[in-house]
């Protein structure tokens, strides 16, 4: 991204804001309904990529994390707390269990990692399934109200859409200021070189147990909004598929890419509303269009701009060092 | 002068081969320690154990006299020591100015202040500084994966004095080095070592390097120490002839 001017880039930033703040105001229910998705599910993803993309540990669970965020936020909201409180909840179980599952990944790595994370998966689809008594298990769990934020009814559509973006712009926020700051860079060395990490002072099993538990806690941000957007919730939506969609999410947008998981969640949830005008085709065009971007970038979308800027940026450093060659043999 | 670090009887055994044997020796402070060997002798072996990364299977690792045997290497690296690799171990995707300031960072403050302090923990001049020092200074924003090996070598090296430490272990520093390059990190690690009063104990390969680095060398065979003493001295050592430099 570097090849952008700074000021570009800012007012590019701008104009994607304020679209998003006032195109969706004609939107009818049901496309208001797909974006609100898409700002939960980028949160969910943005916490995938924290975990799998900058850390390099492979989760199949930010499925259940969603799940486990949906659940406390249901079950909190019907019982009359507030939805910041119960995303708070939401975020401390989730941020907890997170770390609990980050144990496994201080012992295995990669496939075998995945194996434990999509055991976990079962096991929370499991307990929201079985345990009625606090899930209402298949029935789950209906009525869940939308929150008033600072005294603003957010039933309709439109208002609770605004709850969504907020929450995605604040999360986003946070996440920029994390992988900027020294642990970013700790997570960058986990993933790319553990051993090395550790000979310079870096404390592999606390920052991994760290990106397990942040990314987590993320996916229990995006639960806890998911509840109130769908307002029923049953243990259908949190099967290990939710998790697979976010992982796609996450390397169709580029793991690893800030940008990545926003433009992830676009693909997984626009691309397929899209395609709805060819009927029965359309989940297929949907899995070509992944298949072919990923053989052709397995690095996904944003490795594609990446690949780019890099070959200017070899360009133009093998231009400069021909007019430096050239200019040693005059001088001879 | 005190020993900043004491090697009392190291045993390393992988399966039924005893790669370290029971190996004992001090650094004194400020000492640049040479350490040579055939391939497989064990070398690398005994820094691995002496780092944390292996746990010896036997004997004691003193630092500054206090027992670190069985710490790991990110604690130890806390306390002061620090190591390159026989490989490269540099993060490709990082700048050579990120290398470096990741390099410092945990030395920084605590985890609290790394995540809601400055970005670059208040260590881009020492970064920049370090980069001058080991003349890298055009290839400060670039991928440290493109850089060549030699420079990448270097920036190895520079790696390992980001958060200013007592002791280094130097695996191979001048494998495929050119010799120009060669005698610059020579000179770097001379100038470091008075400079900051730092201990080194190198592993290498090129004699004449090790013979005009190092105050004393240390000569291992089979898992065991075959030689130790002044270079000059250790060059005429029948035994390490016969098992090591050859006639």
């Amino acid at each position: 991204m570097n090849g952008f001017a700074r000021p570009l880039k800012i007012a590019l930033g701008l104009i994607v804001v304020a679209g998003l703040i006032i195109v969706p105001m004609n939107f009818n229910r049901y496309g208001l309904f797909i974006l609100s998705q898409w700002a939960v599910m980028t949160i969910a993803a943005m916490g995938l990529n924290l975990t799998l993309g900058y850390a390099g540990q492979v989760s199949l669970a930010q499925g259940a994390f969603v799940g486990i965020g949906a659940y406390a936020g249901a079950i909190m909201t019907t019982h009359g707390w507030p939805l910041p409180v119960a995303v708070l909840v939401a975020i401390v179980l989730s941020f907890g269990v997170g770390w609990v599952l980050g144990y496994p990944a201080l012992r295995v790595q990669h496939h075998y990692l995945a194996f434990v994370t999509l055991a976990f998966s079962t096991l929370a689809f499991l307990v929201f399934r079985n345990e009625s008594w606090l899930t209402g298990g298949i029935y789950g769990i209906s009525n869940i109200p939308r929150p008033h934020i600072f005294g603003i009814a957010t039933n309709k559509p439109l208002p609770f859409y605004y709850v969504c973006l907020g929450s995605l712009a604040i999360v986003s926020l946070a996440v920029w200021w994390l992988i900027r700051s020294p642990w970013g860079r700790a997570f960058v060395a986990l993933r790319e070189n553990p051993l090395r990490a550790q000979s310079l002072g870096i404390d592999t099993r606390r920052y991994t147990l760290m990106a397990f538990a942040i990314g987590s806690a993320l996916g229990g941000v995006a639960g806890a909004l998911y509840a109130p957007l769908t307002q029923y919730i049953d243990p259908v939506p949190f099967n290990l598929s939710l998790s697979l969609d976010l992982l796609m999410m996450v390397i169709v947008g580029g793991a690893g890419f800030y940008f990545g998981p926003f433009l992830g969640a676009m693909i997984a949830v626009l691309l397929p509303e899209w395609l709805r005008f060819t009927e029965g085709y359309y989940l297929m065009l949907y899995a070509i269009a992944v298949m072919g971007l990923l053989i052709w970038s397995p690095t996904g979308i944003l490795g594609i701009l990446d690949r780019h800027m890099a070959a200017r940026r070899t360009k133009a450093a093998s231009a400069l060092r021909a007019v430096a060659k050239s200019r040693l043999e005059t001088a001879q | 002068m005190s020993a900043v670090l004491e090697v009392t009887n190291i045993k390393k055994s992988f399966g039924g081969i005893n790669a370290v044997d029971g190996v004992s020796f001090d650094v004194c402070e400020g000492e640049i320690l040479g350490l040579i060997g055939p391939n497989g002798c064990g070398k690398s072996t005994l820094f691995n154990c002496i780092l944390g990364q292996l746990t010896p299977s036997g004997g004691e690792v003193k630092l500054d006299g206090k027992v670190v045997t069985g710490l790991r290497p990110s604690e130890l690296n806390k306390l002061g020591v620090s190591r390159t690799f026989q490989l490269l171990q540099v993060f490709p995707k990082l700048s050579v100015r990120e290398n470096l300031i990741l390099a410092g960072q945990e030395h920084q403050g605590n985890m609290a202040s790394r995540l809601v302090g400055r970005s670059d923990a208040g260590l881009t001049d020492a970064a920049d500084q370090m980069i001058g020092f080991f003349k890298l200074d055009h290839l400060a924003t670039e991928p440290a994966g493109g850089l060549s090996y030699g420079q990448q070598k270097l920036l190895d090296a520079a790696m390992a004095f980001m958060g200013g430490p007592r002791l280094v272990l130097l695996d191979e520093p001048a494998g495929g080095v050119n010799p120009s390059m060669l005698a610059d990190l020579k000179e770097r690690l001379v100038a470091i070592n008075r400079e900051k009063n730092a201990t080194f104990v190198v592993i290498e390969h090129n004699m004449e390097f090790v013979m005009s680095l190092c105050s004393r060398v240390m000569v291992m065979a089979e898992g065991k120490v075959l030689a130790m003493g002044r270079p000059d001295e250790v060059r005429k050592n029948p035994a390490v002839i016969e098992a090591y430099l050859g006639h």
